[in-house]
């Protein structure tokens, strides 16, 4: 079915269609529209989903982490401080192994106040545990969101869905929506093999873990956070089928031949994917690779991608602070550094706090890499897009 | 008259509380439901009534993958005249395109506030036609109208078929607003001058 839907309304619905156990809101800002809509589905009675409103993000995490500790499928959404708000009961969800499904709507952190987009809140819980998945367009949050919950179950780790808030969060734009049959299908029955209230194995969920053990559970989440890659390809081949519409782990555009390329995550990727075009037209190898699965993170792949590339521009809508670039940029270094012959590499921090990133935007960064690709000469290696002097923030 | 399978981008001024987005939204909607590939999206700031608002459509034949904003529309509405005073709302305004303008005056007496524009200039009394047929002032219908005729982005008979149907839709609680809003949309048709 095509139909005209926000990024909002395209997850509401994809978890109208999953119909889960349990849904944990916190109703109001700074969540997202998605508890809004998604509570009118279970005040119509669309859906058979409990659905949990409580105090605080905080607590709304800690439902679903009771909810699938007792087996049973749990969502969640949220954005910004509401999930900064979460933090601690997402490590809680990553360590004991609950795949609860969450709609991450990116936007900036607050100080100062901003409400608008950038990667800050996600990426600050990049180390969290969760599995994260990120849009280019409504379109594919939707199917990311469908996508998720047979991924996190499979590995038993929980799912972060990310889309661009207001811009992909609040446009509305074509959508190809998929029979709620079908949805069902393809994500199936919940079946946890353990759960706190199996009658045949009854199990504690969270207690202390003493050092002796401590370690090997950790190491036991870092293999299967290795192990999501090839279940996040294989969900994608399966919902290829479903729908026709194909995902990997991340998205090469124009990347064959490409000399000059970008990498970067999220709607920016749709806007310098016509920079690409614009470029390609006047004849020069311009490409993108556009990272969806950042958590785990592509690294050998994405290294491939890159192998046969001259110059790459890598860029990060959250700042991070390291002193040493973003978060995308520290990837994709470390992905690099095993290469024999590597590209020269930037990082660009743009598009804080919705600071607009325009097409022209996306151009000058390949002119720059087509200039450091001629010269052999880098210049500052982390860098900010588009900032006033000094002389006139005063 | 542009081919219709070329892009068309629209930037929508207005003030909070005034409807901008939400014509912006049933505009993409409602050319989605024709075929088109659309776009619609506010940008968002400080929200409170009164405020500065902009809105943003695409309409084309193939998907756009731009999230940017608009800079150079080839329309643009104005939903609130007074923002002619604080807002240089022609900025970017292609050539061979048109500002559509909320106001009581002709085109020709707007057309020195608008910051030297010389294209086409269409003006609507949307205040008014709202206030005569609905009883309040909203002026986001008439100028939503006002916008397909003078863009020519969608066939006007098809438009108010389409829309009828998505006010059913919204409007299913209250099936007796969807008579004023269809008719205010045929008032400003009628009237919208061109300039």
């Amino acid at each position: 079915m095509s139909i005209c839907f926000s990024g909002n309304e395209a997850v509401a619905y994809a978890m109208k269609q999953i119909n889960p156990d349990v849904m944990g809101a916190f109703p109001i800002t700074p969540s997202t529209e998605i508890p809004e809509y998604f509570a009118q589905f279970v005040a119509n009675g669309e859906v058979n989903t409990e659905f949990v409103t409580v105090e605080s993000e905080h607590s709304s995490m800690s439902v679903c982490i009771a909810a699938e500790a007792a087996g049973a499928r749990s969502v969640c959404a949220t954005s910004s401080c509401g999930l900064a708000l979460m933090y601690e009961m997402l490590y809680v969800a990553a360590s004991d192994r609950l795949p609860i499904t969450l709609a991450c709507v990116n936007r900036a952190l607050s100080g100062p106040i901003n409400i608008n987009n950038d990667h800050s809140d996600s990426m600050g819980a990049r180390d969290t545990g969760w599995i994260q998945i990120y849009a280019e367009n409504n379109q594919e949050a939707y199917d990311n969101f469908i996508m998720s919950v047979p991924i996190g179950e499979s590995v038993r780790l929980p799912v972060m869905a990310c889309m661009d808030g207001f811009i992909t969060s609040h446009a509305v734009e074509n959508i190809e929506l998929l029979e709620t049959d079908s949805v069902h299908g393809f994500v199936g029955a919940y079946e946890p093999e353990n759960y706190l209230l199996k009658k045949e194995n009854p199990l504690a969920i969270g207690p202390y873990d003493i050092s002796a053990y401590y370690m090997e559970h950790k190491v036991q989440q870092a293999e299967a956070m290795k192990s999501a890659k090839q279940r996040i390809l294989e969900v994608g081949t399966a919902f290829e089928k479903l729908s026709g519409r194909s995902y990997g782990l991340f998205e090469e555009y124009r990347m064959e031949d490409a000399e000059l390329a970008i990498v970067l995550i999220g709607s920016s990727a749709g806007t310098a994917k016509e920079a690409v075009e614009n470029l390609r037209e006047q004849g020069v190898k311009a490409g993108l690779v556009k990272i969806r699965v950042f958590r785990p993170f592509p690294s050998e792949e994405l290294a491939k991608a890159l192998a046969n590339t001259k110059a790459v521009a890598v860029l990060d809508k959250s700042e991070g602070f390291s002193a040493n670039g973003g978060p995308v940029f520290a990837e994709t270094r470390s992905a690099l550094y095993d290469l024999k012959e590597r590209p020269y590499l930037i990082n660009i921090v743009y598009g804080l706090g919705g600071r607009d990133f325009k097409t022209e935007d996306a151009e000058k960064v390949f002119a720059r890499l087509a200039r450091i690709a001629a010269t052999g000469e880098t210049g500052l290696v982390y860098t900010h897009m588009g900032q006033r002097t000094r002389e006139a923030i005063v | 008259m542009m081919a219709t399978n070329e892009l068309v981008e629209i930037r929508w001024h207005g003030r909070g509380g005034q409807g901008a987005k939400t014509a912006c939204l049933l505009l993409a909607e409602v050319a989605a439901l024709e075929g088109k590939f659309v776009q619609g999206f506010p940008e968002y700031g400080p929200e409170r009534m009164g405020a500065p608002i902009t809105a943003y459509n695409r309409i084309c034949e193939k998907r756009c993958t731009v999230h940017s904003n608009i800079y150079y529309p080839n329309y643009v509405v104005v939903v609130d005249e007074s923002l002619l005073d604080s807002v240089n709302v022609t900025a970017g305004l292609k050539e061979g395109g048109a500002v559509i303008i909320n106001t009581p005056s002709s085109p020709e007496e707007i057309r020195p506030k608008l910051s030297g524009w010389t294209g086409r200039v269409s003006t609507i009394d949307a205040r008014r036609i709202s206030e005569e047929i609905l009883g309040k002032n909203f002026p986001n219908t008439p100028m939503l109208a006002a916008v397909v005729k003078v863009s020519g982005v969608l066939d006007v008979e098809r438009f108010l078929a389409d829309i009828e149907d998505s006010f059913r839709h919204k409007f299913a609680s209250k099936p007796q607003v969807i008579e004023g809003n269809m008719a205010t949309l045929k008032k400003s048709l009628e009237e919208v001058q061109e300039g």
